[in-house]
């Protein structure tokens, strides 16, 4: 299926979850949030919330800015 | 003198609060952070990149400065609420620094869609504080809708003009019951202090220390600015005169 994440369309196994998408991108482990089409996912929920076909997911974390 | 700064019931020993964007590189950010006394800074929220990218948050935790995310960048209502919302859950704050531009050439808040999210945020239990225009009237309404502070431009983002029209701040802060602090516009240490002397309980500033050419030196003229300012504020200043007044008895 293709998951768009953080912009980029990428192939992923049926069944794959927020928690293995994060883990690809090698986030920091701590400080980072996602949405997927347009809504929070809880950190607490990332290894249950599976990703549909065509999913918008966001990775997001803080930088200098502002 | 113990004059801290109260936002939202919490108390911050330092009136300064810093930005992190423009600084060249961490370390340049760290000394300048440092210098600067702030306990409060602002991070933007962006895509997690094969760079990494989290090391400013990193840097604030060492230094014991409390993170303060941004909605940067956000052009509506629905952007920045979803961006404050991604930064709680990241941050685990529920501190928001509001910002919703209208466009790139001058990053002026738009006032509808900020007002639009103000709402939404303080309904979802943020404790928003909005960068707002130097407008009285929306500075009321964004406290009426329960922003926890109100935080006018002294001129755009990143131009140093410093304050184009004291008039409105004074009128903001005659105003407001929440704490007012001067966000964007200041260019040197002279805007800051008149920001506080004008009667802001707080400055927020990235870009005049982190491109400045010494922002190490340029922090520290700052944070002596805003204490500066603020003792002038509260120690009352004589009223200015048109006529001289002899300082010395007559002979």
């Amino acid at each position: 299926m293709i998951v768009r994440v953080n912009g980029e369309a990428q192939e992923w196994a049926e069944g794959t979850t927020v928690d293995e998408i994060v883990r690809r991108l090698g986030a920091p482990p701590s400080g980072v949030a996602v949405a997927m089409d347009g809504e929070v996912v809880p950190r607490a929920t990332w290894e249950a919330t599976a990703v549909r076909d065509g999913a918008v997911v966001e990775v997001l974390t803080a930088v200098q800015g502002g | 003198m113990d004059d801290p700064l109260t936002i939202a019931g919490r108390e911050f020993g330092s009136r300064l609060i810093m930005g992190t964007g423009g600084a060249s590189n961490l370390a340049v950010l760290e000394r300048a952070l440092i210098a600067s006394g702030t306990e409060l800074t602002t991070v933007a929220i962006r895509r997690v990149d094969a760079s990494g990218g989290g090391g400013v948050l990193d840097l604030l935790r060492r230094l014991g400065i409390e993170p303060l995310p941004n909605t940067a960048g956000c052009r509506t209502a629905a952007e920045a609420v979803l961006t404050a919302r991604l930064a709680r859950e990241a941050l685990g704050t529920n501190w928001i620094k509001l910002e919703v531009v209208a466009d790139e050439r001058t990053l002026l808040p738009d006032p509808v869609e900020l007002l639009d999210a103000a709402r939404q945020l303080v309904d979802d239990g943020f404790v928003v504080l909005p960068y707002t225009n130097d407008d009285p009237v929306l500075a009321l309404r964004l406290e009426e809708a329960g922003c926890a502070a109100v935080m006018p431009l002294g001129s755009p983002i990143g131009t140093g003009l410093g304050i184009r029209n004291p008039h409105n701040i004074e009128l903001i802060v005659a105003r407001s019951s929440v704490p007012v602090v001067l966000d964007a516009g200041v260019g040197t240490a002279s805007d800051a202090a008149l920001a506080m002397e004008l009667g802001c309980s707080a400055v927020l500033l990235a870009t005049a220390v982190t491109r400045a050419e010494d922002p190490e030196r340029m922090a520290a003229a700052m944070r002596a600015a805003v204490d500066a300012g603020r003792l002038a504020r509260t120690a009352g200043r004589i009223p200015k005169r048109f006529w001289a007044q002899a300082s010395s008895p007559g002979i």
